[in-house]
């Protein structure tokens, strides 16, 4: 095949690079040594003083790259990128009740985001109605609170739901959680087979790295494939799930170990639906990812290439996937929440900027970018506007959007690319031989390698090793003075007592039948979904309903490894 | 001299447990006997347990903001089942105006995000009952 350089050019190009290390980097580097710190990406992977065609000798193009929108996609899976169109902007957004974030989205729609993203507080994350006792101190926290089909047309309440696509970040309770937003768009009198969205409903991840688990991992993989099975015969524009680095990232790995965890998460999803029987070139082209876009701006970039690479040939290769759809890598990205700092918070809009611009450098679909208040509180309105306005200054000012996966053909990145892709392949190794995914999760493997990469992280900040501007070097003492977001105070009242209304104003009988329906089709191997959407259309709560499978399935406990 | 004992918790739901690790790995790593919890504890599961491992801090981690409502309680506990000597310290999102708040409620030392290992260290050798 056709390599990029032949072997004359190579041999002049090594000779030349022999001479230039000898006399012009040899006197330099006597009177301008180079630091003493190591030079390293913030995986810790070292990097070297120059990269030249020697690091790609026997590269091939088109192995390599071809061309975007096709095989194997490393430049894009479309073929004009943003050229036609610009990534979607969808910022992640939720606190409090369903009233006070409905407001919010409209405000962020109003202020030019594109797409819809549904951050779900703790009890919601983990099946629980806000009235359970588990739920103290929770309420609308970390997200808003949705436990019944009411909240749902709530937050949804004069949003054209079939013009504008949803994402929701939620797992354990993923099928119930669609179930509402089905209801919701029915009751709205849209059809469900044009909405278009997603759910993460990525469990494997959660276990790893999110935590926010309800059930033990067989029936969990039940459930998604159920939503994979459903979703492709009834909402054919729906994201049946995303498969996520995002949570991995943040508990602390490198970008290598994102990236492969999370295509061997991919990789077990596929195997699993295949194993029920159903078509790879059914499902796969609604599979969809979400990436972290951390500091180290071509790591990142080379991150996303690799994943794209390395997706298209194990669905082409290993599955047997015809349909090129079911090649593409779609992703969504965030930038990385655990780079921020509370000292200093200004900086994080900085911070913030140089990660989306890795995120579309490496070709994403969509964009949520933090804002520079997260390390303090949820996001103020005015620190999100600013975060959305980063994601228009990079589309419309610029310039990174003209051509096509701009970086390709850089040697440095392409080196990096070509690394990432080794290494995970290496992972892929290691987790075959603890037997596949979910051995390797019972027995630690990922929330180990993730641990020591966190603690390892920290030690070179304390030691100096790298520097983290506001935290070890330039810090000052004067604090963070910004407004942090209020939420209603009454909020959790209110969305008590409307629960409770709806306990009493529900038909019971439609109610309680619809539950028994729901428990025994859980007890068999029948598609859950139908007897959710039932059972969310009789009223009954997202609590009540996880309920059920709480205990038809069981409860899931952590590993407390550290 | 006896070594220092620290159990880690994490009250309530939340699941970002990054930083109780990397604490509890350094807390280890400066030659204190450290026990992790795992997750989703409640604060009578996290006061029973402190005293049954006699420990001599808690260090309690929640991302979630639920702090307010959670780390208060643990303390309460403690000091009803006897155990008021123990020392009780937190960490994670906490607004700057909180911690004032928190202390008052008996919570010894609030370490937010990018607080460095060495100063938690430093701050149990220096108040952990001994």
């Amino acid at each position: 095949m056709m390599a990029m350089y032949d072997k004359s050019k190579l041999d002049k190009i090594e000779k030349e690079l022999k001479q230039w290390e000898r006399d012009c980097l040899g006197k330099s580097i006597e009177t301008l040594p180079e630091r003493d710190r190591p030079f390293i990406t913030t995986s810790s992977v070292p990097i070297d003083r120059l990269y030249t065609p020697l690091d790609a000798k026997d590269w091939n193009y088109f192995e390599k790259l071809g061309f975007p929108g096709e095989y194997p996609f490393t430049r894009g899976v479309h073929p004009t990128m943003y050229r036609s169109r610009p990534w979607t902007m969808r910022m992640f957004a939720g606190f409090g009740t369903a009233e006070e974030t409905n407001e919010r989205y409209k405000y962020l729609l109003r202020h030019g985001e594109t797409g819809l993203s549904v951050a779900f507080d703790f009890p919601t994350l983990y099946g629980y109605d806000t009235d359970d006792p588990h739920s103290e101190g929770e309420f609308g926290k970390c997200g808003v609170a949705i436990s019944s089909l009411r909240d749902m047309e709530i937050l949804f309440d004069g949003i054209p739901v079939d013009k504008i696509s949803t994402s929701m970040t939620i797992n354990g309770p993923a099928p119930v959680v669609w179930g509402f937003y089905i209801g919701m768009a029915e009751n709205k009198g849209i059809n469900p087979n044009i909405i278009s969205g997603t759910i993460q409903n990525d469990i494997l991840k959660e276990y790893i790295a999110q935590k926010s688990f309800i059930f033990p991992p067989e029936p969990s993989m039940r459930l998604i494939v159920d939503t994979f099975e459903y979703g492709f015969k009834e909402l054919p524009r729906w994201n049946t799930i995303s498969i996520s680095g995002y949570h991995i990232r943040e508990a602390g790995s490198t970008a290598v170990q994102e990236l492969a965890f999370t295509l061997a998460d991919g990789l077990e999803y596929v195997r699993a639906a295949i194993e029920r029987g159903l078509d790879v070139d059914k499902f796969a082209p609604r599979l969809s990812f979400f990436f972290n876009a951390h500091n180290d701006l071509f790591e990142e970039i080379a991150k996303y290439r690799a994943a794209r690479r390395i997706w298209a040939r194990e669905m082409k290769e290993t599955f047997g996937a015809k349909n090129p759809r079911s090649w593409w890598m779609r992703f969504h990205t965030q930038t990385a929440g655990v780079s921020l700092t509370a000292q200093q918070p200004y900086n994080n809009i900085v911070r913030v900027t140089i990660q989306a611009l890795a995120a579309v450098l490496g070709g994403t679909q969509s964009l949520h970018t933090n804002s520079m208040d997260e390390a303090l509180a949820l996001p103020s309105r005015e620190a999100a506007r600013i975060a959305l306005r980063t994601q228009q200054i990079i589309a419309h000012e610029s310039g990174v959007t003209n051509t096509i996966d701009p970086l390709g053909g850089s040697y440095f990145l392409e080196y990096l690319t070509d690394y990432m892709e080794e290494e995970t392949y290496n992972y892929f190794d290691k987790i075959d031989t603890l037997g596949g995914v979910v051995p390797a999760i019972k027995k630690g493997f990922f929330q180990k390698e993730i641990a020591d990469s966190a603690y390892r992280y920290q030690k070179e900040i304390e030691e100096n090793q790298r520097t983290v501007v506001g935290i070890n070097d330039y810090a000052t003492e004067e604090p963070a003075k910004i407004e942090l977001l209020k939420m209603d105070p009454e909020g959790e009242r209110r969305q008590i007592n409307r629960l409770e209304k709806i306990r009493k104003d529900r038909d019971n009988k439609k109610w309680e039948s619809s539950l028994d329906e729901l428990r025994k089709v859980a007890e068999k191997d029948e598609n859950v979904m139908p007897a959710i959407r039932d059972a969310v259309h009789a009223d009954a709560t997202l609590g009540e309903i996880c309920g059920v499978f709480r205990e038809v399935f069981g409860e899931y406990k952590d590993l407390a490894i550290f | 001299m006896k070594k220092i004992r620290v159990l880690i918790a994490k009250p309530g739901l939340d699941g970002h447990d990054r930083g109780a690790k990397v604490v509890a790995r350094g807390l280890r790593d400066a030659g204190m006997e450290v026990i992790y919890t795992g997750l989703h504890q409640t604060p009578e599961q996290i006061a029973e347990a402190a005293i049954q491992e006699d420990v001599d801090v808690v260090g309690l981690s929640c991302l979630s903001g639920a702090h307010m409502t959670l780390f208060p309680r643990v303390v309460e506990l403690l000091k009803e089942k006897g155990a008021g000597d123990i020392l009780v310290t937190g960490g994670g999102i906490v607004p700057e105006e909180d911690v004032p708040k928190l202390k008052e409620l008996g919570i010894a030392a609030v370490f937010g995000p990018g607080t460095p290992l060495k100063e938690i260290i430093d701050f149990h050798e220096k108040n952990a009952r001994k």
